[in-house]
């Protein structure tokens, strides 16, 4: 939580350096402890961590410093391409495999979340897929588990087998006759949170699968696991061969290392992941976006797929226009801004921004009362005020202030912001004419 | 040493993966040198005691092993558990096992805390108290059929509403059953949340003053519970729970695993609260009273002495 992002420390250790050109050895070396830190601080395993930062040191040292970049961003650069090549560069799809029905088996330690993801992916397959979903509740050990099963399945209307607390593996294979019968398609089978080192439990766990034969074996892990992530995986994976992974829980601020540990020892892809407490909070799980969360940088690419969804393309071209032509005006200014409001509270968007980690927050909350009252400034404008604001006269801005429900020191603090954004424009727009790389605003 | 059942049962867990890591390093004849605290690093740090709280630990240890004189890995050893111990000692006694108390338990979503609590009430009650149990989870669906049929186990009593209640209003009401029964212990069991969602903390705060205002000759613990099995997002949790509603202790769950909940180290320093129960398997009577030196051995145990 109050973590400094990697990227910031990275930055600092080679301002001291102030390297130029190629990096050196003690350069890297320096570097490297302030990225392990990072990986330990974000869960990763030891061993893995020492893996990893030996194949990064190997990269850097001697790499050229890419003009455009910092040494210190240069490294973040081959940091971020290990991580993300490490996680699996794509989103791994479910397989349903040629049978009818497709059986995908959960399994995972108590508490990882596996009957409330059961429900989850049962919801996402019955959208995303068109398929028909059974799931099935062998959880035979947990007080209620049963019950909770078929509560989630209530809600989601998905029908829910279940046997009692009789021999898990009879009633998996009940379940899976019963959707034979029923002409459904995918049978999801809940299985009890087990210790991976009950070796009578995991053998349960075994003959279940044989009795199923599943398309897909997933292990349900909380996102938030420390060190142990490894012991767990591993021995899930020895056991029930697992076709992937579900990892729980990731709306909370955890930086996720366990995901790289997961991935690191079973070889096999996360495919989805938990991200709230409603049984519609699932996503498809991004292998590259996780990289630089682990690394405490923020979630920049699904900040800029968000933008990318949200800001109209038709506007964007007209206000580069404008940019050019140094033709921005208050209306283009509010609109910006109302475009701005359709991406998310500031807040989330805030926290997808590298270097803005939540301790932050407090202080750089914006305002969006003072959005409301820029606004209501704005539209007390005439037309022609708001094309040229230089008309602006003393008894014209009292009466936009008297309109607007605000202070005429209200008003020209405003005048003063869209200058001041006007101006930025325009140099921005002179670099663009110059054709010059104008390289990532955030650090990264 | 004396085995007791419970280092047992840590032990199991910890002999199973544990390849011999601490065991080829303290049986080594070799002294104490570079590889030595090497090795100790990645094991401090392989039981989620977090990359500070090893390095201070190594430190500490190397002052202590300069002034003693100390040459040999074992002794070495056992003053890095003595460390261990000390910073996860507690002098401050379990107000609930000195009369009337109110233990509200919290905690992110699935750490084992209705589990948890059917543990306590049966400890309890078998001590001849008498229990009441809030079931104010009123959101994940059976939670109250699972805490009815831990109440059920255990022979207590219980006070529920349906799901989608107020919580606070079924810890109002357990507390009104609370004194009509006469009880002299009220455990709150509440829906696990993310530590990072204010408005669900927020309600915590309500359920904490509910208490405060309706019984207020009871001191209330709260107590959260945590997964052995989680990494350093532990301390967050923790910071962000004792904003909200005063942390007065920790439960750590799953111990029979192979975990070693080495983030506690961090959360009883930097909180300055104790560790009370350990969780170590899944019957009834799996929930023990904390240990500090027993925590340390286990944390720093290796196969030679499985």
């Amino acid at each position: 939580m109050a973590f400094e992002g990697v990227s910031e420390k990275l930055q600092a250790v080679f301002k001291r350096l102030n390297s130029r050109g190629k990096l050196s050895e003690a350069d890297v070396k320096e570097a490297m402890r302030e990225i392990k830190l990072a990986l330990l601080e974000a869960d990763v395993n030891f061993m893995v961590v020492k893996d990893f930062v030996k194949t990064v040191s190997d990269r850097a040292v001697g790499s050229e410093v890419l003009e455009s970049l910092t040494p210190g961003q240069q490294v973040i650069k081959i940091v971020n391409e290990e991580l993300t090549r490490l996680m699996g560069g794509e989103h791994a799809k479910l397989d349903f495999g040629n049978q009818k029905p497709a059986v995908i088996l959960m399994a995972g330690l108590q508490g990882a979340g596996k009957t409330t993801m059961c429900g989850k992916l049962g919801a996402y397959i019955k959208k995303n897929y068109d398929k028909s979903v059974l799931l099935t509740a062998c959880d035979i050990y947990r007080p209620a588990a049963i019950q909770q099963l078929q509560i989630v399945g209530e809600k989601l209307e998905i029908p829910v087998y279940e046997h009692g607390t009789q021999n898990p593996v009879l009633t998996a294979k009940e379940a899976v006759a019963e959707a034979k019968r029923k002409f459904i398609d995918v049978v999801i089978v809940d299985t009890a949170g087990r210790l991976h080192i009950d070796a009578d439990m995991m053998e349960e766990l075994k003959k279940i699968r044989d009795a199923v034969n599943p398309a897909e074996i997933l292990l349900v892990v909380d996102a938030m696991t420390g060190q142990d992530a490894v012991n767990v995986a591993k021995s899930f994976h020895e056991t029930i061969a697992l076709t992937g992974v579900i990892l729980t829980k990731l709306d909370g601020d955890t930086r996720g290392g366990a995901a790289l540990s997961v991935r690191s020892v079973t070889g096999k892809p996360i495919k989805f992941s938990g991200i709230g407490e409603k049984l519609t909070d699932i996503e498809p799980f991004h292998p590259d976006r996780m990289a630089s969360r682990i690394l405490g940088m923020g979630d920049m690419l699904t900040l800029i797929e968000k933008a990318q969804s949200t800001f109209d393309e038709k506007k964007a071209v007209e206000m580069a226009e404008k940019m050019k032509t140094n033709s921005f005006t208050l209306d283009d200014f509010l609109d910006q801004m109302e475009q701005m409001k359709n991406l998310g509270s500031m807040e989330d968007l805030m926290k997808m921004i590298p270097g803005m980690d939540s301790s932050k927050m407090g202080q750089a909350q914006i305002d969006e009362k003072q959005m409301a009252r820029t606004k209501a400034i704005i539209q007390s404008m005439t037309k022609a005020e708001r094309h040229d604001p230089e008309i602006l006269t003393a008894s014209r801005r009292k009466r936009i202030a008297r309109g607007s429900g605000t202070s005429v020191q209200e008003v020209n603090r405003l005048m003063n912001q869209f200058n001041a954004s006007r101006q930025l424009m325009k140099q921005m727009s002179g670099k663009m004419k110059k054709g010059k790389r104008g390289g990532f605003p955030f650090g990264f | 040493m004396e085995k007791k059942p419970l280092f047992q049962k840590w032990k199991t867990g910890l002999g199973k993966t544990r390849t011999g890591l601490l065991a080829r390093l303290f049986a080594s004849k070799e002294g104490i040198n570079e590889a030595f605290y090497e090795e100790l690093e990645e094991a401090l740090i392989l039981a989620d005691a977090g990359a500070a709280v090893t390095e201070r630990l190594l430190d500490d240890l190397q002052t202590i092993i300069k002034e003693k004189k100390i040459a040999d890995r074992v002794s070495a050893r056992n003053e890095l558990a003595g460390l261990i111990a000390k910073a996860v000692t507690t002098k401050k006694p379990f107000s609930a096992d000195s009369g009337a108390a109110v233990v509200l338990i919290v905690g992110v979503n699935g750490v084992g805390k209705t589990t948890s609590i059917g543990k306590l009430a049966n400890s309890y009650h078998e001590q001849g108290r008498k229990v009441m149990l809030a079931a104010a989870d009123t959101f994940r669906a059976a939670a109250a059929e699972q805490l009815g049929e831990w109440a059920k186990r255990a022979d207590v009593a219980m006070v529920r509403h349906n799901e989608g209640a107020d919580p606070a209003a079924v810890v109002f009401d357990a507390i009104a059953s609370y004194k009509a029964k006469n009880c002299d212990l009220l455990l709150c069991d509440t829906a696990g949340r993310l530590h990072n969602k204010a408005n669900l903390m927020n309600e915590l705060g309500k359920i904490r003053r509910v208490i405060a205002r309706e019984l207020p000759e009871a001191p209330c613990e709260t107590l959260l519970v945590l997964d052995a099995v989680t990494g350093q997002n532990a301390v967050a949790q923790a910071r962000a729970f004792a904003d909200v509603c005063e942390l007065d202790g920790v439960i750590l769950t799953k111990l029979d695993g192979t975990a070693k909940g080495g983030v506690v180290i961090s959360i009883c320093e930097t909180l300055k609260v104790p560790v009370r129960f350990v969780g170590v398997g899944e019957a009834i009577d799996d929930l023990q009273p904390f240990d500090a030196e027993l925590f340390a051995q286990a944390l720093l145990a290796n196969d030679a002495e499985a």
